[in-house]
């Protein structure tokens, strides 16, 4: 099972709490987990990337494994650890502002 | 027994405020969608059960949100856990996809309009500023959006769609004002279901006679200083445009500097500012019952955003404005020194009963009531996140 982690805004808009685990068949990467999170989470559609374009939302960051996987493209393969449900893949809100 | 309901939307979320009809105790719940901002709450006139809400972030982008039961619970159309269930499969997840229409058929083949600094930008979706539910139909909405563009759901908001024509009507010309390029009223005409109002800043007012397909700018009569022609077709910015249901003819604007008045449909425009201590501002509206009578906040300029010499002041003309200086300042439990809020152009609104009640709320948080028609004021709540919209539910 995949592992996500959605920023606070986002899990509330979802009704989650925590984590949210998703079945994700392979190849496991960013773009298949987000279509396996917008289909379980239909409210989410449009709130981490852009309906038409498919692009990642401007003030949103993917972090996984200690890396920066924002400008990954989608089809690329998420690390082995978040396959393998070791790690999670955090979904976060870029720190704009003080 | 009758009842009222106050919609706020504020900077941080959503509050309730209710009354039953003496509008004296209230009870406030909220906040709903917290941290988020809510820059309309509108219920339909024909179910008051249904409310729409429109939050939104900028991390995040547009929500639209939906409560069948008068605001206990809300959800995002499309996507309650029954739905999720539905022989369809799963939903789409829509209720939040406003797409400008570039079709062939009904898109104008329009791209680009004017930006800050004359030069041409690309349309691009950012927030909606205004949902006014349909006159007959619960499902059915239009909604204000930025940059500004005329969109409708029939399907109780799930999916929504351009009112593309809107744009013809030289969209290359329309400018952002001060706080972006918004689409911010919509008037119904209650007796010719085909005839919309629309206001945007900074382009104007605007209207069709068809439903929609086609529109014409309406602001004869207008003069903006800050435009290179001050008495052009198009570029006004329109503050907020008011109209009596009874009287659909008769129409108010508050425009950036300048109260107007219309008597044709917004085929010609006069001041009416007179006695006002400034013309700047934003809200306009009309008592419930009486039709010629109108309210509006004076504010102290385009630079300075608060009330003159700091003092609250509701003004109101019970001609309609035929005698430009009969403006009263209205100032009875309002505060009159050291106030330096601003009434944004959503944030006013009336009950209608009897006798009819005004509302508004502050960029200080604070929402005031009267129910006599503006003789006297109280606030309802006084530490709210700064006020962007106010809407009222007369409950019977």
């Amino acid at each position: 099972m995949i592992r996500v982690m959605l920023p606070f805004h986002l899990r509330t808009l979802a009704g989650v709490e925590g984590e949210i685990t998703l079945d994700v068949p392979a190849p496991v990467t960013q773009g298949s987990v987000l279509d396996a999170l917008e289909a379980h989470h239909p409210a989410l559609c449009g709130t981490i990337r852009d309906h038409e374009s498919g692009k990642r939302r401007p003030f949103l960051r993917f972090f996984a494994c200690e890396q920066d996987l924002s400008h990954q493209p989608p089809e690329a393969p998420l690390p082995e650890a978040v396959a393998a449900g070791r790690e999670p893949l955090l979904i976060v809100g870029a720190i704009a502002g003080g | 027994m009758s009842s009222v309901r106050v919609l706020v939307g504020t900077k941080k979320g959503a509050f309730i405020l209710a009354a039953d009809g003496a509008r004296k105790k209230w009870s406030v719940s909220g906040p709903f969608f917290a941290g988020w901002e809510v820059y309309h709450v509108k219920g339909s006139p024909v179910d008051p059960s249904r409310i729409y809400a429109s939050q939104t972030s900028g991390w995040f982008g547009q929500i639209v949100q939906r409560s069948d039961d008068g605001g206990q619970t809300w959800h995002t159309p499309g996507s309650r856990p029954e739905e999720l269930e539905s022989t369809d499969g799963m939903p789409k997840g829509e209720s939040n996809k406003f797409v400008y229409d570039t079709s062939a058929k009904t898109g104008e083949p329009l791209t680009t309009h004017q930006w800050y600094d004359g030069t041409q930008h690309p349309w691009e979706f950012k927030r909606v500023w205004h949902f006014e539910p349909s006159l007959s139909d619960p499902d059915t909405v239009y909604a204000g959006v930025e940059d500004a563009a005329l969109f409708r759901t029939t399907d109780g908001g799930r999916t929504w769609h351009e009112i593309a024509g809107l744009r013809g009507a030289d969209g290359a010309k329309w400018q952002p004002g001060a706080g972006g390029m918004c689409l911010h009223t919509i008037l119904l005409d209650p007796t010719d279901p085909k005839r919309i109002f629309i206001a945007i800043s900074a382009a104007g007012a605007f209207r069709t006679d068809d439903g929609g397909r086609s529109w014409k700018p309406i602001n004869r009569g207008l003069k903006s200083d800050y435009i290179p022609d001050p008495d052009a077709e198009i570029g006004h910015c329109v503050h907020r445009i008011a109209m009596h249901p009874s009287r659909p003819n008769v129409l108010f604007m508050q425009k950036h500097w300048d109260i107007m008045r219309s008597d044709d449909a917004g085929e010609n425009w006069r001041e009416i500012s007179g006695n006002l201590p400034s013309d700047f501002g934003f809200p306009i509206e009309v008592h419930a019952h009486e039709p010629d009578t109108i309210y509006v906040v004076p504010i102290t300029s385009d630079s300075l955003h608060y009330p003159p010499e700091g003092k609250l002041r509701v003004y109101r003309n019970r001609t309609g404005g035929e005698d430009p200086n009969a403006w009263e300042g209205l100032t009875k439990g309002l505060p009159q020194e050291n106030c330096y809020v601003n009434v944004l152009r959503d944030a006013m609104a009336v009950d209608s009963l009897e006798p009819g009640g005004v509302y508004f709320g502050t960029t200080g948080g604070q929402v005031y009531a009267s129910p006599d028609g503006g003789d006297t004021w109280a606030p309802i709540v006084r530490d709210l996140p700064s006020v962007l919209s106010v809407e009222v539910q007369t409950l019977r």
